[in-house]
């Protein structure tokens, strides 16, 4: 299944906007692409395992954050997925 | 650099005053000149700002509208090299809030000033470093190609950092 990487992460694939990997859930995929590009695991993972609050990660048009299984979903090769860091920010000034 | 149309560059700054007294935000397409350290814009896309319960003053991108983005960038060849938002009655300087969630390491965050309704500066800051503990903000140029007719760059005007 191909994953998507947003421009601020390419720098540790090569440049490559997607990567292929062999994977039978989101889990896996991630795990997959960690192995092949080591430097992301920190990128998108808190010390504990735990995918950092401001990575969203979509399978296809979901939020895995909110599929029932979560990281535990099934995929198949034909699925996508796409790793986004949030945007927001603002002045957050005075009311 | 940022390195942006004129069209595309209006185009920014008065989004912000439609959206008055609430802030804007948008995606900018376009392609990284490594080499010459540029983000060179070559589309905007404007997005919703969630943030209804404290839009004067905050803005969220939808991931959905960020995955669509990405996705008509791909098509065109073209990647995300930044994003812009708007300050009402507020400076065009980065916030404490707008630096903590800011995860796009080498993209331009341009920032624009709208006072009592009226763009007034428009600024750019770069994002420095590699990973939250090595991240920065940077200012940085606005150059704002001057297009002829044909579409092709007739002139650059070049801007600092924080003028305008």
């Amino acid at each position: 299944m191909k994953i998507h990487i947003p421009t601020p992460l390419r720098q540790f694939t090569h440049g490559q906007e997607a990567v292929e990997v062999s994977a039978s859930s989101v889990q896996g995929a991630l795990d997959a692409l960690t192995l092949s590009a080591p430097e992301l695991r920190r990128h998108l993972f808190t010390e504990d395992g735990k995918l950092r609050s401001f990575v969203n990660v979509y399978l296809n048009e979901d939020d895995v954050r909110y599929l029932p299984a979560k990281e535990l979903t099934v995929t198949t090769d034909v699925d996508e997925l796409t790793i986004i860091p949030s945007i927001a920010g603002g002045s957050s000034c005075c009311r | 650099m940022l390195e942006i149309s004129v069209a595309d560059y209006e185009a920014m700054r008065a989004h912000g005053e439609e959206t008055y007294p609430h802030e804007c935000c948008g995606i900018l397409l376009g392609r990284t000149d490594v080499a010459a350290g540029n983000n060179e814009v070559t589309r905007i896309v404007r997005a919703g700002n969630t943030r209804t319960d404290s839009a004067h003053n905050r803005y969220h991108i939808a991931p959905e509208e960020l995955i669509a983005a990405q996705r008509e960038g791909r098509e065109a060849g073209l990647d995300i090299v930044g994003f812009y938002h708007s300050h009402p009655d507020h400076p065009a300087q980065w916030s404490a809030t707008d630096f903590a969630e800011a995860h796009w390491y080498g993209c331009s965050y341009v920032i624009t000033a709208v006072e009592g309704g009226r763009a007034a500066a428009t600024n750019s800051f770069r994002l420095t470093g590699a990973d939250e503990e090595t991240k920065g903000f940077k200012g940085e140029e606005i150059a704002i190609d001057v297009l002829g007719a044909d579409g092709e760059v007739t002139g650059v005007l070049e801007m600092e950092g924080k003028t305008r």
